[in-house]
Parts: structure tokens; C-alpha cells; sequence
């Protein structure tokens, strides 16, 4: 990013953070919290540690951070290096990433970008200057569509099967492609990082065995079988597999006469389906530092906002909030976008005179630089 | 601290204290050495440790899950915690394991008695103590089933390597997982080994006692079975194999495969230098980071923590796992290719 487009992205953030700052979430006992934050162009500041919401503001105007992170983890020392920290305890989390969901509409919302600044599609290098481009999405409804699917798909395995009430959740949009889920339930804090992948494991429905639902290696009884109206994941499977209560009988058949093996694959190819698709990485990670709610994440210049209705919820509309002003920048953005209620592009590399958000959005995404 | 019965104590001996109860009873080590009348307690002993050794069967003094008789009592504690201190003096490191597991195999047969039998109520809630204050799982009836709160079971059983025993192949429900008394008791088995060890490991060794160096020999004789130094055949498990051809072909392996050869290889004894070129293909590529992710994985660099490769579990989440029958009953990579 060059050194005018830096400029404009940190004086606009500067401003969310001293004019929005109400919108940035202190989190519970702050003081016991790691923080960390990134500026534009440069590497990553961990370890800090915050007495409360007054230093948590000083550092967020004080450098103008591209991205603020707050650990999910509790310490007794979060300022010291990782190893002398003594960690405490940390609630759940979880990240549903559109990305990750190999939706088909993704390629034709993918733009990619390169660092002479040439927008083309198609192709892993750079047609103008040979070099290596990176891709950039602009997700589309269904891409949030389906990911707000996942989160349904995970709320309902945390509330039903895992007991975690209703008001722990918390949901917020990552400010990009995703969403992500917060757990504040004092049972689950203190699980390690291996008890935390058999939850994961849990929730994505992987590693289900055919015993589970009563197909046994030899002759399973149709007694023993899953069945609708059950908990947990044989209610859920037959649910998937039967549709109905008349698809039932037929199901039941076809999985005694094909047996244990061919059971197997039909765990398998339900597992993306009825399973959440979450990135397990963020949930087994217990020394991760998040990214603070009510923050902006600089891949978009949205801010990660909670969302209180989420079938209702409109990232592109609920968490902009960088200014309205008028900003002049040279776009080259060959897909149209909504943002705030209206629509932007396509743009063929023209000055553009745009409201300050849509152009800190393009800015973000590498299409759309500063004039000279 | 629990306060234990005759019958408790005679089925957990293992939770008694030895000293204490030696000297409650009266006894010194080195009467059992020198009193005839005392011999048939060391033999009782040695039936704990042939059994655990696999060259003979233990049978409890028990009638009906109860001791019929005092006598009975002290035969069952005397007898475990004798076979301690013939392990202790033989020093045989190699036995331990497999008394403490015996042991704990052993215990878990009356606690899963104790618990599914519902009519006595003193013995289930006994058991149920035990269960809760040694091992930290909180366990309730709910309509004729156990139930225990989830994160009490992920925390045990992390343990176990069976796909049985994952989450998701559980009755999970409001926030418990419902078990058969025979589950709830397997799932502490490991914890339950481990308390018998500490309690070998951490009990005072004591000097040789005359009279018993038969018995000791013959301990010592068992433990050196199992003493078997552990050869590799030094070809590489199929996950590694898939992410070195993943490099091979130019194609990107995510950071937690990169992780996980990384690791591994430095585990395997190579070098840095060694390693650092198989990451050349990768479309990434960038020789200076390349060297100073290797360098922290070593623990060269920053806080110097060496990191360890990840179970095969863990690989399993991150799809990292392309498991054949040559992997069976390894749980960790390095594992693979280990020949006894």
C-alpha cells in the first residue's frame, strides 16, 4: 500500500476510534487480557496489557492502528511473554469465514489484485508486470447468506446439545467475509487446546462413527437405529437423511442392506451439510489474540459489529461507519458493491468522487489508491 | 479427604496411606521379612505384581464385593501396598506402569459395580465420591443413566485415541453426555492409573529387607521382560509423506501442514539446512522466513519454546491426516515405523 493511501486509511480510522469510540467493547476484566494491534504496512504488536477501557483508548488514538486484537484467554500476566503469562482461562470462540465455504459464487465476486496496482481476472500473475497478484473478495449476499447459515447450524448444537444459554452467545460480523461467535460460559473456560478440538470435532460433525447411530459391522437392527425426534446428532441425521417421516422406512433399508462401509460415506458427505463449518484453528488456539469487537478490520474498513437480529443483520449496512464525506480516489473495481445503502461501480480505473467508507472499502481491498 | 470404610478400603486400597496404615496396624517392613506367619501376605504381593506382569492371576478376598472378615481387610491392603514397596526396592521402573494400570483395572470393576448397583445407595454414592473428588467429574442419575457435564468429559476424554470415545459419538444433550456405569469408569482410567503411580512414584523407598530378596528377585526378573529397547524402520508416516508431495508438486500446504513437517523432521534429529529446502517449491517461498519459522520451531529463537509435532488427532481436525493400517494404534506421527 503506498504511502498516500496509508495516510487516508489511518486518518479516517483515527477519527472512527476518537468519534465512534463508544462502539469499541472493553471486554470482561480487561486487566487480565493480552491486547495487541497492527499498523498499515508493518508487523504485529502483542503482549500488551491494559488496566481498562481509558488505556484501551489511548492506544487505539495514540497509533492509529490498521487492526486492534484482544485475547480470549485470561492471565495473571498478559504482559509478559507467552511462556510466563499464566493463562487462566479463555471462553469459546469460534469463526465462520465465507472463504472457507467453497460457495460457487465466489469466483465471480474475486477480483485479483497486484502490487503495480493492475485489477484483472483470472490467471496467478500479474499481466502487466509479471509479479505474483493476491486475491480479493467483495462477498455477496450469499456469501453472507451462507455463512449466517453456519452460525444458525452452530448456535443450535451450542444451545441444544452443548447447554450454553441463549444470552452467552455472542455473534458479531468479522468486518469482512464472516462472522464470528463468542461463548461466554464459565464451564467451557478452562478446556484445554485438545479438549477444545474434540468440541470442534463436535460441532463440524467429523470423526462420527456408523455405531453411533446403531449400524453395527454385522446385521444392524433396525431397533437400535437413529430415528427422528432423538437428540444431538442421530435426531440431526435423520432429520438430513429421511427428510420426512415417509422417506423414513425406505432410508432405514437402504442402510441395513448397504451396510457399514457405504454408512461411512454417508457420514462423510453429510458432514459439510449438517455440520458447522468453522475454522478450527481460531477455536483450538487458546493463545489467540481476536479481533476486538467494534474494531475496524482493514481488509474492508468495516467495523466488526455484534449482531443482535441476525437474520435481519446487513454487514454492509450495519457496520459502516467510517465517514460520509466525499473522497476522491482512482478506482479500479470492475464489480459493483453495496455499501450504506448504495450502490458503487463498477469502475474501470477513472477518479471517482465516492463517500469516505465506499472509498476506505476499495482502498482496503487493493482497488482503489489515492490520486496523485 | 474421603473417609473410607472396611469394604472401601479393601476394594481402593490405593487410597490408603501407607505408612500410616502399616503403623496403624502395628507392623513394621521387616517383620514381613522375618515372620513366617507373615509370608502368605508377601506371596499375596507377588500375585498382584505376577498379575500385572501377565504370569499369573490376583483373586480378591472379596465375597460379594465385600470383605467377609478383618483378616480379609488387611490381606488386601497389606498385599497392595507390599507389592509397592517390592517394586520400589527391585527398582523395577518397568513394571510400574503395568502394576498401576492392573490396578486401576482392577479398581474400576467395583466402581462400576458400586455404581450401576442402584440398590445400595452407600455404595454408588461412594463411588460417585470418589469419582468426583479424585478426578473432578461431577456425576448425576438421570432416569436410571449416568450423566456427566461435557467439559468434565472432554477433559478425560481427550485420553483416548478411539473414535468412540469423540464427542460426537456420545449421547451429548442439554450439556451432558450420558454414560453406562462401565463408560464413566473407563473414562477415568487413565487419571486412576496415574493416581496409583504418583502414589508408587512418590513413596519413600526402602532400604533391602531380609527375608525377602527371593520375592524381590523375582520381581526384578518380571520388570526386565519388559525392559525392550525401541528400534524406528525410519521411513515416514503417510501424513508427512502427503505434505512433503504437496511441496513437491508446488502446491501450497497450509501452515498447520508446514507446522506439522517442520516439526516432525526436527523431532526425527534433522537439521535445519536439511529442512529448509523441501520448502522450496512452495509458491510462498522465502528462504529468510523459511529459516526463522524452522529456527522457532526449535525453540533457536524467541521465547525458545521447542515445539512438539501434533497428535494424530490434532492432524486428524486439520485434515492434515491420511491415515493407512500401517498408522494403527500410533497417536503421535513420530510413533509410526517404532518396532519393539
Amino acid at each position: 500500500m503506498n504511502d498516500a493511501d496509508t495516510r487516508f486509511l489511518e486518518e479516517s480510522f483515527k477519527r472512527y476510534y476518537f468519534e465512534r469510540a463508544s462502539l469499541v467493547e472493553t471486554p470482561e476484566m480487561p486487566g487480565e487480557r493480552e491486547f495487541g494491534y497492527q499498523k498499515f504496512n508493518s508487523g504485529m504488536v502483542r503482549h500488551i496489557s491494559l488496566k481498562g477501557e481509558g488505556e484501551l483508548r489511548v492506544m487505539l488514538m495514540q497509533n492509529s492502528p490498521s487492526d486492534v486484537y484482544c485475547s480470549n484467554a485470561r492471565y495473571t500476566f498478559p504482559g509478559m511473554p507467552m511462556k510466563d503469562k499464566d493463562w487462566l482461562g479463555a471462553h469459546l470462540i469460534f469463526d465462520v469465514d465465507a472463504k472457507d465455504l467453497a460457495l460457487p459464487c465466489r469466483p465471480s465476486h474475486t477480483v485479483h489484485v497486484c502490487s503495480c496496482a493492475a485489477v484483472c481476472g483470472g490467471g496467478a500473475k500479474c499481466a502487466k508486470c509479471g509479479s505474483e497478484r493476491q486475491a480479493r473478495s467483495l462477498p455477496c449476499k450469499e456469501c453472507i447468506g451462507a455463512s449466517k447459515a453456519e452460525v444458525v447450524k452452530l448456535s443450535t448444537i451450542l444451545v441444544e446439545d452443548l447447554g450454553v444459554g441463549k444470552d452467552d452467545i455472542r455473534v458479531y460480523f468479522s468486518g469482512n467475509e464472516g462472522f464470528h461467535v463468542h461463548v461466554h460460559d464459565q464451564r467451557f473456560e478452562q478446556l484445554d487446546s485438545r479438549a477444545r478440538s474434540d468440541l470442534v470435532d463436535y460441532v463440524m460433525f467429523k470423526a462420527a462413527i456408523p455405531e453411533t447411530f446403531g449400524v453395527s459391522r454385522h446385521k444392524p437392527k433396525r431397533a437400535g437405529l437413529f430415528d427422528l425426534g432423538e437428540p444431538g446428532w442421530r435426531g440431526r441425521l435423520a432429520k438430513h437423511a429421511f427428510g420426512s417421516k415417509t422417506g423414513r422406512q425406505k432410508m432405514l433399508t437402504e442402510v441395513i442392506s448397504g451396510g457399514h462401509a457405504k454408512f461411512q460415506d454417508m457420514l462423510a458427505a453429510a458432514e459439510p451439510k449438517i455440520g458447522a463449518r468453522i475454522d478450527p484453528q481460531v477455536t483450538t488456539d487458546i493463545h489467540r489474540i481476536f479481533r476486538l469487537p467494534g474494531s475496524i478490520n482493514s481488509k474492508s474498513g468495516l467495523t466488526k459489529a455484534p449482531c443482535k437480529d441476525l437474520k435481519r443483520f446487513d454487514p454492509y449496512r450495519e457496520s459502516v461507519f467510517l465517514g460520509d464525506g466525499k473522497v476522491e480516489v482512482v478506482a479500479n473495481c470492475p464489480i459493483q458493491f453495496s455499501l450504506g445503502g448504495r450502490k458503487f461501480g463498477p469502475y474501470g480505473g477513472q477518479v471517482e468522487s465516492v463517500p469516505e467508507h465506499a472509498a476506505a472499502y476499495m482502498v482496503c481491498k487493493g482497488l482503489a489508491t489515492m490520486p496523485p | 479427604m474421603l473417609r473410607l470404610g472396611q469394604d472401601e478400603l479393601a476394594k481402593y486400597p490405593f487410597l490408603a496411606d501407607a505408612g500410616e496404615y502399616l503403623q496403624e496396624q502395628g507392623f513394621t517392613l521387616e517383620q514381613f521379612g522375618a515372620d513366617p506367619d507373615l509370608r502368605n501376605l508377601v506371596d499375596k504381593a507377588l500375585d498382584r505384581v505376577r498379575a500385572a506382569a501377565k504370569e499369573g492371576d490376583y483373586k480378591p478376598d472379596l465375597v460379594d464385593n465385600e470383605v467377609p472378615n478383618d483378616a480379609a481387610l488387611i490381606r488386601e491392603v497389606f498385599s497392595f501396598l507390599l507389592a509397592i514397596v517390592l517394586l520400589k526396592v527391585s527398582n523395577a521402573h518397568s513394571l510400574v506402569r503395568r502394576f498401576s494400570l492392573s490396578e486401576a483395572m482392577r479398581a474400576e470393576k467395583f466402581l462400576e459395580r458400586d455404581l450401576g448397583n442402584m440398590s445400595d445407595e452407600s455404595n454408588k454414592q461412594l463411588a460417585v465420591r470418589i469419582i468426583g473428588d479424585l478426578f473432578a467429574v461431577k456425576i448425576e442419575k438421570i432416569d436410571e443413566e449416568l450423566v456427566i457435564p461435557v467439559p468434565d468429559y472432554l477433559r478425560h476424554a481427550v485420553h483416548f485415541h478411539e473414535r468412540e470415545w469423540k464427542l460426537v459419538n456420545r449421547r451429548v444433550e442439554g450439556g451432558s453426555v450420558y454414560l453406562t456405569p462401565h463408560e464413566t469408569v473407563r473414562l477415568i482410567r487413565k487419571e486412576l492409573d496415574g493416581y496409583i503411580r504418583s502414589k508408587i512414584t512418590k513413596a519413600r523407598t526402602p532400604p533391602m529387607i531380609r527375608g525377602l530378596e527371593d520375592a524381590i528377585s523375582e520381581v526384578s526378573r518380571m520388570a526386565e521382560k519388559f525392559a525392550t529397547p525401541v528400534q524406528f524402520t525410519g521411513e515416514y508416516p503417510p501424513c508427512i509423506k502427503h505434505a512433503i508431495g504437496v511441496l513437491e508438486k508446488g502446491e501450497n500446504l497450509p501452515h498447520s501442514g508446514r507446522f506439522m513437517l517442520g516439526t516432525f523432521l526436527l523431532s526425527r534429529g534433522q537439521s535445519i539446512p536439511d529442512i529448509a529446502p523441501l520448502f522450496k517449491n512452495a509458491p510462498d517461498y522465502d528462504e529468510k522466513t523459511t529459516l526463522y519459522q524452522l529456527n522457532n520451531l526449535a525453540g533457536n529463537t524467541g521465547s525458545s519454546t521447542k515445539y512438539s509435532c501434533p497428535s494424530c488427532d490434532k492432524l486428524r481436525t486439520q485434515d492434515l491426516c491420511f491415515a493407512t493400517a500401517a498408522c494403527d494404534g500410533i497417536i503421535n506421527p513420530l510413533q509410526f515405523g517404532r518396532k519393539r
